[in-house]
């Protein structure tokens, strides 16, 4: 089973980001990343309103195992935060690219970022 | 040192492992599985029912002979042949510094011979040292960690699905095997060692067996306890089990810097056994100059007041000035809480001081609590 979904643009520090072009773009962690930090316990988000610059930290993510930092695949100012999944942080490892959402931004340019493909060749995996 | 220089040795269960769909870990010259699916749910499975551990990497090391006890009593802290044949007892093996090598448990099999139990990385160390300090004893030492496969049963649920491969006959030698006791008894058609010990803080058993029967034995278990909710739980659980348990670990907690005093391990130390043993006059002179109770540092366990965990190596504050370091640390899945193991200077070490830990820049509230941070209900 892939671990990286088709349809969504990554970083390479193993957040995603999904954008349709009109409204603010989702940003999330990969199967992989997920996977890798095991059960998901705490995460720190910035808050709504706040600016982030990408390739700078802008959270952090800590699961029983580790802690590892969040960075920023986009710069622009966040828009909204998945409270739900602060409330419950499994669901990152649970739902990954869906309920496990991190926060959305009102983007203002995208840092570099990998295609589906690409990322999963970095990762050693397939589509 | 004679370290293993090779990082793949393989258990004999690595293929069950494989089978399960285990994501592996380097552990003590090992491929360990580190979990199966969710590492909190096996910890969760260990708490409320039984979890399944292969501990094959793990030592043992066998000794024999006329003076084995005498032997075991020179060469490790504990009184050794104070333990009744049956019995089972926690030491640790020290250097002439009193320096901690490994941290092990020996299990007396009979008036002449001890099965020693050391740690995974420190093995084959533990072996060589052993047969160093059996010089002058009529006792033999033999390493037998690469033959042996080590299988245990943790969780409330450990004696009902262990009864279930073992003849009726027999149930009584299980039933009533007291914790830190072992006896020969009949598991899946074969005479086994069993012992009731672990690293959980929960009632369980360990199992010892010769390699090529590993892989039966934990299909059967597998078989045998899923039905009681029995999951195999890999080495994420493992640590986090015994944290909750304040239990410690070999190369966080202890090491050859440090010693038991510190450690909070004084009473496994036995100066008042006659005979010598290595380590015994530092030990005594680190004793007497009050080292973790009136100087220096002490053992202690942390209570996160927010949400973030210390981990291993994060700094201990009072007042923005550090006064130890956390040698373990991670949320407790049992009790919802951050909770770390820490050495921190006497002065701070009481029961309810107020200190932070240093959590990657920020200043972050603990508490110093009682160990262990939990304990099961019996």
């Amino acid at each position: 089973m892939s671990k990286v979904a088709a349809e969504l643009k990554y970083s390479a520090e193993h957040e995603w980001i999904a954008s349709d072009g009109a409204g603010p773009t989702t940003v999330g962690v990969s199967a992989v990343a997920a996977d890798a930090l095991g059960d998901i316990v705490y995460v720190d988000l910035p808050e709504v309103g706040a600016t982030i610059t990408a390739g700078e930290t802008c959270g952090e993510i800590e699961s029983t195992k580790s802690v590892s930092d969040l960075y920023a695949p986009v710069t622009g100012e966040v828009t909204e935060v998945n409270t739900a999944m602060v409330e419950d942080p499994a669901v990152v490892n649970a739902d990954p690219y869906g309920a496990g959402w991190l926060f959305k931004v009102a983007v203002a340019s995208e840092g570099p970022l990998l295609t589906a493909a690409e990322y999963a060749a970095a990762n050693g995996g397939e589509l | 040192m004679t370290e293993k220089s090779q990082t793949e040795n393989h258990t004999a269960l690595y293929g069950e492992h494989e089978k399960a769909g285990a994501s592996f870990t380097d552990f003590g010259g090992w491929q360990m599985p580190l979990k199966y699916s969710s590492e909190l749910a096996e910890h969760h499975a260990v708490r409320n029912a039984a979890g399944l551990f292969d501990l094959s990497h793990m030592g043992e090391v066998w000794v024999d002979g006329p003076d084995a006890a005498a032997f075991l009593d020179y060469a490790l802290a504990g009184k050794l042949s104070a333990v009744a044949v049956g019995k089972a007892k926690y030491s640790l093996i020290c250097n002439a510094d009193g320096g901690i090598v490994d941290d092990l448990i020996s299990y007396r099999r009979s008036e002449t011979n001890y099965l020693v139990v050391p740690n995974a990385g420190n093995a084959a160390t533990v072996a060589a040292l052993l047969a160093e300090r059996a010089a002058g004893f009529d006792a033999t030492v033999r390493d037998a960690s690469a033959e042996t496969s080590l299988i245990a049963v943790q969780g409330p649920e450990a004696e009902a699905i262990l009864l279930t491969l073992v003849p009726e006959a027999q149930h009584e030698l299980v039933t009533g095997l007291k914790y830190y006791a072992a006896v020969e008894v009949g598991i899946n058609g074969q005479q086994l060692l069993l012992a009731r010990t672990g690293y959980t803080g929960e009632d369980g058993f360990e199992i010892y067996l010769p390699n090529a029967d590993a892989p039966a034995l934990w299909q059967a278990l597998l078989e045998k306890g899923t039905p009681h909710g029995l999951i195999p739980a890999g080495l994420a659980a493992r640590d986090s089990l015994r944290l909750e348990a304040g239990m410690p670990l070999y190369g966080n907690e202890l090491s050859t810097e440090g010693h038991a005093y510190s450690a909070g391990l004084g009473p496994v130390v036995s100066l008042a056994k006659e005979s010598d043993f290595v380590g015994k006059a530092a030990l005594a002179a680190i004793k007497e100059s009050g080292a973790g109770v009136t100087t220096g540092r002490k053992l202690v366990g942390l209570k996160g007041v927010g949400r973030r965990a210390a981990r291993g190596h994060y700094s201990v504050l009072k007042d923005g000035a550090t006064i130890g370091e956390v040698t373990s640390g991670q949320p407790s899945p049992t009790l919802g809480y951050p909770v770390a193991l820490a050495y921190v200077d006497v002065e701070h070490a009481g029961l309810g001081t107020q200190v932070d830990v240093d959590l990657r820049g920020k200043a972050e509230p603990f508490e110093v609590v009682a160990l262990p941070f939990y304990k099961r209900q019996k």
